[in-house]
């Protein structure tokens, strides 16, 4: 194997790491607020992977939007809740076999998905910068989604807004 | 003249060279050579621009109170060293060697992880930060992003300073602070869409090297009207977002002592200070870079220009912070959301408009 | 490749080492001669250990005001996020893209707006 190749598997490993500690820290903390950095952690992690896949647009999107605007949403929803300094928050309720059960389920089959598909990949690289291409695709193939992202924001801004005002 | 324009990227590749024949002894395969050499390339590259800039914050707060002192008819540290130059120095030397308090009802692990997390973004936005014509770090198709993305990055290392201190008067400043800095984050980010709709790309380099005709004046705050009203929208919501006098109100210490800093002491404080001025140093590169043309300039070599620039605008934020009265939290909201917002979309729209007429002038 | 995201993951572990280091040469130096007032929580001319046990309890619930203005900051940092690749493809594609571009703000104009007529906007 050539040297980048080999980079490129360590990058992923480490990348895939942090994305996996982030997420057993989101969901064993015994307070809230840690278990929210442990989210924000997974984030980075997975905005690493998107790096050291070269999606370095989707990359730049996972740290903007998530890294920084889902995480202050959920760590302003955290402060709406009360008795939050504890530090002795039970990580179990009584639905945990069921949650178990479930995720085990669902971690199989995406597993049966992920191996049992014949993955395309493509035979060459798209050269160039990417990026103007998907502000075209954005503007012509995809117009239709599009416009619709921005009725969907529009419908969960008034929705939050309802919501939150009752 | 060719050899002073290009003296830094001339002493990259002489150092580089001196690596390879290092290196070249110890009969490495030809591209893990090639990896290790530009590793260490990038670590040596790091490694100056944070001592450099160690070395402009010093400057930076030497500065900040010789001129606030100035402007407001005093006249400032004077007695370490000659016109009290080595007062920063002496600061840091407190700061090293000063207790670390910490409240016993802290989270102590994320009272320490907080002002970490504080510098962190401050760090990687230089990664595409380029200090002359060939001097950045990494040229990314994304840059004008990444500078916006990862400064949001420090929006979460404020909350948990406030959180981990387990004082009503950090959590309340970080909570305001956190508030502040993503609204404002909204009109910074938009205000960058006409330059980068002008250029065609988000590359800060692609954006230096559009604006190098007239000379080197080609500068975007010339295309009237859409850049000068960017310029100015930028530099407002970004003075706002690194928590600048008149946008300090997260520090506000007639209300809530020092917000999120309260609890903090000796280097975790410190940290905070200077990645405050990493910040600040920061957006003044990058407003620099979108619409005072970079390093682009006449005469001068391209890293003189840009310096120059920036420590322009730096010397405007210090201005204004020295006479402008703190704004009141909702005066503050009003500006972001009601003024600002609205300014930097319409501004999109007439780039957009106007980007054929913009075209057969030249930008 | 290893020159643009190799030059970024080194910038991430700088970023991660730079901030550690003072934080640990410090550490090194300073004293560390804790004692029980200077480690109570900070209180403005009031000493805190007197306070009634319910008010040393600093972890108060927010109001939902600031829930809404992170709502707010969602929707208008992912309408950002969308607005960059057009204006690189822009040069490419003309007045066209720019109508509908139009039509996408527009509707959340219309949103910004509804937040600013329910009184959203106000810091009161």
């Amino acid at each position: 194997m050539s040297t980048p190749l080999v980079l490129t598997y360590v990058g992923f490993l480490i990348m895939a790491a942090v994305a996996i500690c982030g997420g057993l820290i989101a969901v064993s903390a015994r307070n809230l607020i840690r278990a929210a950095l442990g989210l924000i952690l997974s984030f980075v992690g997975v905005a690493g992977l998107y790096f050291v896949l070269e999606a370095e647009f989707i990359a730049v999107v996972q740290i903007l939007v998530y890294v920084g605007a889902i995480s202050i949403l959920v760590l302003f929803a955290v402060m709406l809740t009360r008795g939050l300094m504890r530090r002795d928050l039970s990580a179990q309720n009584s639905q945990w076999i069921a949650a178990l059960v479930v995720a085990l389920v669902l971690f199989s089959a995406l597993l049966l998905v992920a191996t049992g598909t014949n993955w395309k990949v493509a035979e060459t690289k798209i050269a160039g910068d990417l990026i103007p291409k998907l502000g075209e695709q954005l503007m012509t193939t995809y117009l239709l989604p599009f416009e619709a992202v921005s009725l969907l924001l529009l419908a969960a801004l008034v929705g939050a807004i309802v919501i939150a005002r009752e | 003249m060719d050899i002073l324009n290009n003296l830094f990227v001339s002493l990259y590749v002489w150092v580089a060279d001196l690596l390879h024949g290092l290196l070249g002894g110890l009969g490495l395969a030809k591209d893990a050579e090639a990896a290790l050499v530009s590793a260490i390339m990038v670590l040596l590259v790091i490694t100056v621009i944070l001592l450099w800039m160690v070395l402009m914050v010093l400057i930076l707060i030497w500065l900040e109170r010789k001129n606030a002192a100035r402007l407001q008819d005093r006249v400032g540290p004077n007695r370490v060293g000659p016109w009290g130059l080595l007062q920063p120095v002496a600061d840091t030397i407190k700061m090293f060697i000063k207790e670390d308090i910490v409240p016993a009802n802290a989270d102590k692990f994320v009272h320490t992880l907080a002002p970490m997390v504080a510098m962190m973004p401050a760090v990687l936005a230089f990664a595409v930060i380029p200090w002359g014509k060939g001097m950045q770090p990494v040229d990314i198709n994304i840059g004008v992003l990444w500078i916006v993305a990862v400064a949001s990055i420090g929006t979460i290392g404020v909350f948990i300073g406030g959180y981990g201190s387990n004082n009503k008067y950090s959590l309340l400043g970080g909570m305001r602070a956190v508030a502040q800095m993503v609204s404002y984050e909204i009109p910074q980010v938009l205000t960058m869409v006409p330059i980068v709709l002008m250029v065609g790309s988000m590359s800060l380099v692609k954006i230096n090297e559009a604006q190098s005709g007239w000379f080197g004046l080609q500068w975007f705050i010339f295309a009237v009207p859409v850049g000068p009203i960017a310029f100015v929208v930028y530099y407002l919501s970004a003075l706002a977002e690194v928590g600048r006098t008149p946008f300090d109100l997260p520090e506000g210490e007639s209300e809530i002592v020092a917000g999120y800093m309260t609890e903090y002491s000796g280097m975790k404080w410190g940290l905070f200070y200077l990645a405050e001025y990493f910040n600040f140093f920061i957006v003044c590169t990058i407003a620099a870079t979108l619409f005072l043309g970079g390093w682009n300039g006449p005469i001068l070599p391209p890293y003189v220009w840009f310096i120059l620039k920036v420590y322009g605008l730096i010397l405007l934020g210090m201005w204004i912070r020295m006479t402008w009265p703190r704004f009141r939290v909702d005066q503050l909201m009003n500006l972001a959301w009601k003024v600002l917002v609205p300014i930097a979309l319409v501004n999109i729209v007439l780039a957009g408009l106007g980007l054929p007429i913009f075209k057969t002038i030249g930008f | 490749m290893l020159d643009r995201y190799g030059v970024v993951a080194l910038f991430a572990f700088m970023a991660v080492l730079f901030p550690a280091i003072p934080l640990v040469f410090s550490w090194i130096i300073r004293p560390k001669k804790p004692n029980k007032s200077k480690t109570t929580t900070y209180e403005c001319g009031l000493e805190f250990e007197d306070f009634p046990e319910e008010a040393q309890q600093v972890w108060v619930q927010f109001r939902v005001q600031y829930f809404l203005y992170a709502i707010i900051f969602v929707v208008f940092d992912i309408e950002a996020v969308f607005l960059y690749p057009w204006a690189v493809a822009y040069n490419a594609l003309g007045l066209y893209a720019l109508v509908e571009m139009v039509l996408f703000l527009g509707i959340l104009i219309l949103a910004l707006a509804y937040a600013w007529r329910k009184g959203l906007l106000e810091w009161a």
